[in-house]
């Protein structure tokens, strides 16, 4: 599948787009199909997110994931502060990331 | 210190409302993010792969306690509550908001600081030998033409638009501290025969995916003809460079295609043109800004005697104590590199400790390192297990200098959005597993250097031991490189052969350093066994 993200023009935060809208949780992402760069398009224009693109990603029983490592590593945050992760009190929420 | 004058805080502050204003149309999307980047660059804000990241300049690493608590302030109330020093003594914030950019470079200036020119196609943040103005080997405080530099390159309409970034360093000592021969252009203040001071001029060095060692393109050139010659170096590359391929764009690829001697030609030639000019700075310039970085008023009188019964201190002094030139005191060496901790990170609470010491231990004075630590660069010696109590007890007391474990690391693939590879998880772990003190004085000096990347910001062709992190089919691999220095014998690490995965560049390092250790010869450091036996004495070691 064909997943979106980006980082949300104001904060800098890693963003997914989940058919309607952008959301921090990578598990919110749907697949753009051949969308995605209309979406990125009107999106980027409208400036609802900022350096958009479109990554390979796989659904698993957990939820979506991306393909690439470094996706993965911006999905939940730096693996080496899993204090500042999205999941800061889940010790197990980073095992997929590697 | 130098200290801002009617111009330049009107610079500075002139600056920060045009982006304020630059930041307002973006947000509001009268501007397009193309046409905003190069414009946020030019302000050292970066899109990294959490968020933005602001990288400040502390001009050759030297700030005052001020501006820490500022630093801390920052990290405090618009960032996670750390900072992350880098390999240019820069500091750097990870988890920065675009609306709150404008609002932080507001706040730096009212503390003589910014973060103009420390990304983007521009002449980089001036590095220095961050012992300058206390080191005992050092002929002159080579700050004051760091300054001169920084003046004339900030903001040069000349040279507002070169092919790539620039990197510049400026010593006055025999030791390099500074690696030098690693930069674009590099000044190491030198005594002729006849007793004047000048510069040796480096050209033509840098780091990066295709690494050179500068050349000396003079041997002696006289104090006050430095901004010409400067110029002439800029202007020969601005003019020739390659723009069609952002490969071949830094002045290292231009000085190699067109020779030293070709290279050194050119220069002389523009040189003169300069010269003509007659706008280099007068002696009355000089003596004004250096008058800025006059000796503080040292204590006369003062004990040598350090009181060592206390071995975990006497172990710290032996290790992060450098000698100073003014009798009675210490340079103080804070290490940043706590075992398993993140290498160059700092808390905003430690940012005030230290703060703290500066203002009372140290005449306010402080220096970040290239190697991502601190130094606290006048200290009596009778003060110094006080400071090593405060550094202790705020986690900052490792003694680990330029040992196994001060291994410097590019944020990596952590944080950055170039990197390859992490390169954080990698140092932890070499450094958790060369914990043992007795075991890291054993080996004695060995700088470790990891890159995530070819981009090569953790310097690992300059690696006694270098990693590089690269992706190997979407999976992090790691390739070893021995014998590299940024020392006054600069050299290239060379890469030992296959690379190996997380847990297997740990073991490498480990049988490559006990290599050394079972065929040193009296008093060798690594990299000396290294020069002595080559790659071979290695290999067989590292593979099997």
């Amino acid at each position: 599948m064909k997943i979106l993200t980006g980082n949300d023009l104001k904060t800098g935060q890693v963003v997914w787009w989940d058919g309607q809208g952008w959301s921090l949780h990578v598990e919110d992402a749907v697949d753009a199909g051949d969308k995605a760069d209309a979406i990125i398009a009107r999106e980027e224009a409208e400036c609802r997110v900022n350096g958009a693109y479109a990554i390979d990603g796989e659904k698993t029983v957990d939820g979506v994931r991306p393909a690439h490592i470094k996706d993965r590593i911006r999905a939940l945050g730096p693996t080496v502060r899993p204090d500042l992760t999205l999941k800061p009190a889940d010790p197990s929420a980073g095992n997929w990331v590697i | 210190m130098y200290k801002y004058d009617q111009y330049d805080q009107a610079m500075v502050s002139a600056r920060v409302a045009d982006f304020r204003d630059q930041t307002r149309r973006r947000l509001e999307g009268k501007m397009t993010d193309d046409q905003f980047k190069p414009l946020r660059l030019k302000n050292g804000l970066y899109l990294q792969l959490h968020a933005y990241m602001l990288r400040v300049a502390i001009p050759y690493g030297t700030l005052n306690s001020r501006q820490m608590r500022k630093l801390a302030h920052i990290a405090r109330t618009y960032d996670r509550g750390y900072g992350h020093f880098t390999t240019r003594q820069n500091i750097q914030y990870n988890w920065i908001k675009l609306e709150d950019a404008p609002d932080i470079l507001a706040e730096l200036a009212t503390v003589e600081m910014h973060a103009i020119q420390t990304s983007g196609e521009s002449i980089r943040n001036i590095s220095a030998d961050q012992y300058a103005g206390a080191a005992a080997d050092e002929i002159i405080d080579p700050r004051p033409w760091a300054e001169m530099i920084r003046q004339m390159t900030t903001f040069m309409p000349e040279f507002s638009y070169l092919p790539r970034k620039f990197k510049i360093a400026v010593i006055a000592a025999e030791t390099d501290r500074a690696a030098l021969r690693w930069h674009d252009c590099a000044l190491r203040i030198v005594r002729n025969e006849a007793g004047k001071i000048g510069f040796e001029v480096f050209a033509g060095g840098g780091m990066g995916r295709t690494p050179f060692i500068a050349y000396k393109i003079r041997d002696f050139l006289p104090t006050g003809q430095i901004l010409s010659y400067l110029q002439a170096i800029l202007r020969v590359w601005n003019r020739n460079a390659r723009r069609d391929n952002i490969h071949k764009q830094r002045m290292k690829i231009l000085v190699h295609e067109l020779g030293e001697d070709e290279f050194r030609r050119q220069v002389e030639e523009e040189f003169q043109h300069f010269l003509a000019l007659g706008e280099d700075f007068p002696q009355a310039e000089y003596d004004r800004i250096a008058a800025y970085f006059a000796p503080p008023p040292f204590e006369t009188g003062l004990s040598e005697e350090i009181d060592r019964s206390d071995p975990d201190f006497a172990l710290w002094v032996d290790q992060q104590v450098a000698a100073h030139k003014a009798p009675g005191y210490a340079i103080v060496n804070i290490s940043l590199k706590p075992i398993g901790q993140i290498p160059g990170d700092i808390s905003a609470e430690q940012m005030e400790l230290v703060a703290d010491l500066a203002e009372r231990y140290s005449f306010d004075e402080l220096r970040a390192t290239h190697a991502q630590n601190l130094v606290l660069p006048h200290v009596r010696k009778e003060d110094l297990h006080a400071v090593w109590t405060a550094l202790h007890e705020a986690g900052l007391g490792e003694a680990n200098l330029d040992l196994v474990t001060d291994i410097i690391a590019c944020p990596g693939l952590d944080y950055c959005s170039l990197a390859n590879a992490r390169s954080i998880p990698v140092a932890q772990k070499i450094a958790e597993r060369f914990a043992d003190a007795e075991r890291q004085k054993d080996l004695g000096e060995l700088k470790i250097k990891i890159s995530g990347c070819i981009n090569a910001c953790g310097h690992h062709h300059a690696g006694h031991i270098g990693i590089l992190g690269v992706d190997r089919k979407g999976t992090e691999n790691y390739q070893l490189l021995l014998g590299g220095s940024g020392d006054e014998e600069t050299s290239q690490a060379k890469i030992t052969g296959p690379g190996f995965d997380e847990a297997g560049i740990v073991d490498a390092v480990e049988r490559a350093v006990e290599r050394y250790r079972e065929i040193r010869e009296p008093g060798e450091r690594f990299l000396d066994t290294y020069r002595r036996v080559g790659m071979d004495g290695f290999k067989e070691a590292i593979y099997g």
